[in-house]
């Protein structure tokens, strides 16, 4: 298939992928908000709404005050951020647009509602709706529009880069969820294995809908430490690290190409990683640096993949 | 697209109804099917017509809109019906005459046989901005240019009350419509399959199965297998539409400028398996953005390198460069001497009577009768550019005779046509509308084939002339029946 054509595939799924892990976040935020609180230190939730999503500087740069109605404004309709949820949609419409005729007429269908309902959203008509509600929907669309992929496309390679786009963001977004919150809620030097707020880290799991999967696999209270594992080792966990790459590692063995051996091995290497990985090694390394490390080869591998792939130099 | 009734004795020939207010044999088992169709059932079937074609998205960017905004074409529910013999008889016309234009191509790039037998003047060709001259002695598979050409039929009504058919125009560069002519069809079956049990309608459908065998007809020789890929200028192109509908269809890869490149003479398309050869090239490109090493240096569209080896008989071009010679406004008053030059035969089509603005007589008689024809832009398409006299104020046909005095070469005139009309749901009920007809001829292989009928393109507009999309004229299903 054409070059062009899998990378307006895969920014679609990406887009799409990074829109509703966008609203997970932000709904669990939000839901927390709700909730008497004992800590008193209010806005931290938001400030780390933002340094997940790497748009801290750019929020202050904005002028808005750290409040959750600015916040989600801004993570959820801004213009001026292009990783906005809005922005998100517009660019998975406008990817879907250039390559149609790929798509089934479901899919295509799909991503053009949604981006025709979303689009003329204002922060007044927002803040008019129930934002749990809105939340809801841009989920569902991001599962319908999977769901429609998986039901109607042809499983060849076309499908195969949307389903690459999906999990390497997803990779990278569940990544660094884990970093930012689970610093935020573990106050230094308490160990990971003692238990601690339920409400917090319930809300943890319950954004990447892993909070019954936990109870499930576990039987347990929940600590730090296993909401850690089952986020990053457990490969039956659909948002799970391991899951995700599983995934990525499996597609690249599918549509592998001349120039693609290289991607191939740093896939393996990731794989390997969380496949033969042990939680106490992790924790050796220091959860923050070894998550940072995940993601500088999570993206790593996403350049190469570009470079293979989406646009290639000229023979 | 012109013609107005007021300048003529005879009402507009109407397609359904004759003179006498009677329903025309061809129609009248849809009359008896309407006039038992509540006009509810009908409001209900149009908005679900909308519905459908915003929800697929088949929509039209309208130039100079704001922001290039797509906009549904609006599409009539009344069918534009043809009688199968009429249709027959058209259809000899047409083959006709599209082999009669890819011979003057042919000619015109080789030996020039008719200029030199002094046919058409020879200024006329070899001066005309349309000819190029990159072309000249570059042999095309099958000795074809226009492999798809649209050719613009009206009909006016004729002194004995019967319907007349003119070629209006040629369309031999990058014809556009045929998507809306089979999303018509589905939209019509889907939400009257009633009708359907009625008459026999001849299917369209399969028109992308008749342009992909054509494609393939014209690789390159001693090409096996050949690729085919349908190169568009990008998605925010008019029809961008119908580029993506019909390289889906077809099964092809729907191509960018930037997603081929040339190579030793040779064109590839960049895929994530590697560069994969491409044979045949059916381009919605214009001429001029082809490849900015020949043509426009700043084309960003185009392909560095493409002209070489399409010369180089690499890769075959569809349409052939340099057709738009062939269907230039000054061009078109010779296609019935084209016929009879080399095919020896008498013109089947009629042409509408034109005036060329060079000589001199033409000029002075058009210049005395401005009101009264409709005057044309020689390189003018898609209804820019042009006066209907009939319609035009005083100030407007003014300030025409300046711009002809001005460059009279750059003009034609015709008499105002009576363009035929058709009825047409409008606001108040059922009215009659101006519309005209664009068959869509292939060419390639051993014989030319088109699907049978065309685009019905009508005027919503009471009174008014211009069909065109770009000017707010709508499509009608069209069918040839029995």
């Amino acid at each position: 298939m054409l070059s062009r054509t899998a990378d307006h595939l895969y920014w679609m799924a990406r887009y799409t992928e990074r829109a509703e892990n966008t609203v997970r976040m932000l709904d669990v935020s939000y839901r927390m908000s709700l909730l008497p609180r004992n800590n008193g230190n209010g806005d931290d939730g938001w400030g780390a709404i933002l340094a997940i999503s790497e748009l801290t500087e750019a929020f202050a740069r904005s002028g808005r005050p750290l409040s959750a109605r600015d916040v989600i404004d801004f993570v959820v309709l801004d213009r001026g951020n292009p990783s906005s949820v809005w922005n998100c949609l517009r660019a998975a419409r406008e990817n879907a647009h250039a390559v149609r005729g790929t798509l089934t007429a479901e899919m295509w269908e799909t991503t053009n509602a949604t981006w025709l309902e979303i689009r003329d959203m204002t922060p007044e008509k927002l803040q008019a709706t129930d934002l749990g509600e809105f939340f809801e929907w841009v989920k569902f669309r991001s599962h319908l529009l999977r769901g429609v992929t998986f039901g109607t496309m042809l499983h060849d390679d076309a499908f195969q880069f949307v389903r690459l786009g999906t999990f390497l963001e997803r990779a990278d977004n569940t990544a660094r969820l884990l970093d930012v919150k689970y610093h935020s809620l573990l106050p230094q030097h308490e160990s990971p294995t003692g238990t601690t707020d339920y409400y917090q880290w319930g809300a943890l799991l319950r954004s990447v809908s892993a909070f019954e999967t936990y109870r499930h696999v576990y039987r347990d209270v929940i600590t730090p430490y296993k909401v850690a594992e089952l986020l990053i080792l457990n490969d039956a966990m659909p948002r799970s690290l391991h899951a995700c790459v599983d995934e990525v590692n499996d597609i690249l063995g599918q549509i592998a190409n001349l120039h693609s051996a290289e991607a191939a091995r740093q896939a393996g290497e990731l794989h390997a990683a969380l496949h033969y990985g042990r939680m106490d090694d992790i924790f050796e390394t220091g959860l923050h640096p070894w998550l940072e490390r995940f993601l500088e080869r999570i993206n790593r591998l996403g350049d190469r993949i570009g470079d293979n792939f989406l646009v290639p130099v000229a023979a | 697209m012109i013609a107005d009734s007021k300048m003529t004795a005879a009402k507009p020939y109407d397609e359904m109804h004759a003179a006498d207010g009677s329903v025309r044999a061809h129609y009248l088992g849809y009359a008896e099917w309407l006039a038992g169709i509540p006009r509810e059932r009908i409001e209900r079937k149009r908005s679900e017509a909308d519905v459908a074609f915003h929800r697929v998205g088949i929509t039209f960017n309208v130039y100079g809109a704001e922001g290039g905004k797509e906009r549904l074409i609006p599409f009539d529910l009344l069918p534009r019906i043809i009688p199968g013999d009429e249709w027959t008889a058209l259809e000899a016309g047409l083959r006709q005459r599209v082999k009669a234009l890819n011979a003057f191509l042919a000619d015109i790039y080789h030996g020039q046989e008719i200029l030199r037998a002094g046919r058409i003047p020879a200024d006329q060709v070899l001066n005309n901005a349309q000819f190029r001259t990159e072309m000249k002695g570059v042999d095309v598979p099958g000795g074809l240019y226009a492999m798809i050409a649209g050719i613009d039929l009206v009909r006016a009504a004729g002194a004995d009350g019967k319907g007349e058919y003119y070629v209006l125009e040629d369309n031999l560069r990058v014809p556009s419509g045929v998507s809306y002519l089979i999303e018509n069809r589905k939209m019509m079956m889907r939400l009257f399959p009633d009708l359907f049990s009625r008459y026999r309608v001849q299917p369209v459908e399969h028109y992308p199965d008749l342009l992909l065998e054509t494609l393939r007809a014209v690789a390159p020789a001693g090409v096996l297998d050949p690729t085919a890929v349908l190169l568009t200028p990008g998605a925010y192109n008019s029809a961008y539409f119908e580029h993506s509908f019909l390289a889906q269809q077809m099964g092809v890869e729907l191509v960018e400028g930037q997603d081929l490149f040339v190579d030793d003479d040779t064109v590839w398309m960049r895929t994530t398996q590697g560069p994969r050869r491409v044979d045949v090239i059916y381009r919605r490109l214009d001429d001029d953005f082809l490849d900015p090493q020949v043509f426009r240096p700043d084309s960003m569209l185009g392909v560095p390198g493409l002209m070489s080896a399409y010369r180089a008989g690499r890769v075959t071009l569809a349409n052939a460069v340099g057709t738009g010679v062939a269907d230039d406004k000054s061009i078109y008053p010779y296609v019935p001497e084209m016929v009879r030059f080399y095919l020896g035969e008498a013109p089947i089509l009629n042409n509408v009577p034109t005036y060329m603005l060079r000589e001199k007589d033409d000029l002075a008689y058009v210049l005395d009768h401005l009101p009264e024809l409709v005057v044309k832009e020689v390189h003018g398409a898609g209804g820019y550019g042009m006066l209907v006299g009939p319609a035009a104020t005083r100030a407007e046909i003014e300030h025409f005779r300046q711009l002809i005095v001005a460059a009279p070469e750059k003009y034609i005139a015709q008499p105002t046509l009576s363009l035929s009309t058709c009825p047409t749901f409008v606001e108040a009920g059922i009215a009659p509308r101006h519309i005209d007809l664009r068959p869509f001829v292939l060419s390639g292989g051993k014989e030319i084939r088109m699907v049978p009928g065309g685009l019905t393109r009508v005027a919503m507009q009471a009174g008014s002339l211009v069909v065109n999309s770009s000017q707010g004229g709508g499509t009608k299903d069209t069918w040839v029946v029995g």
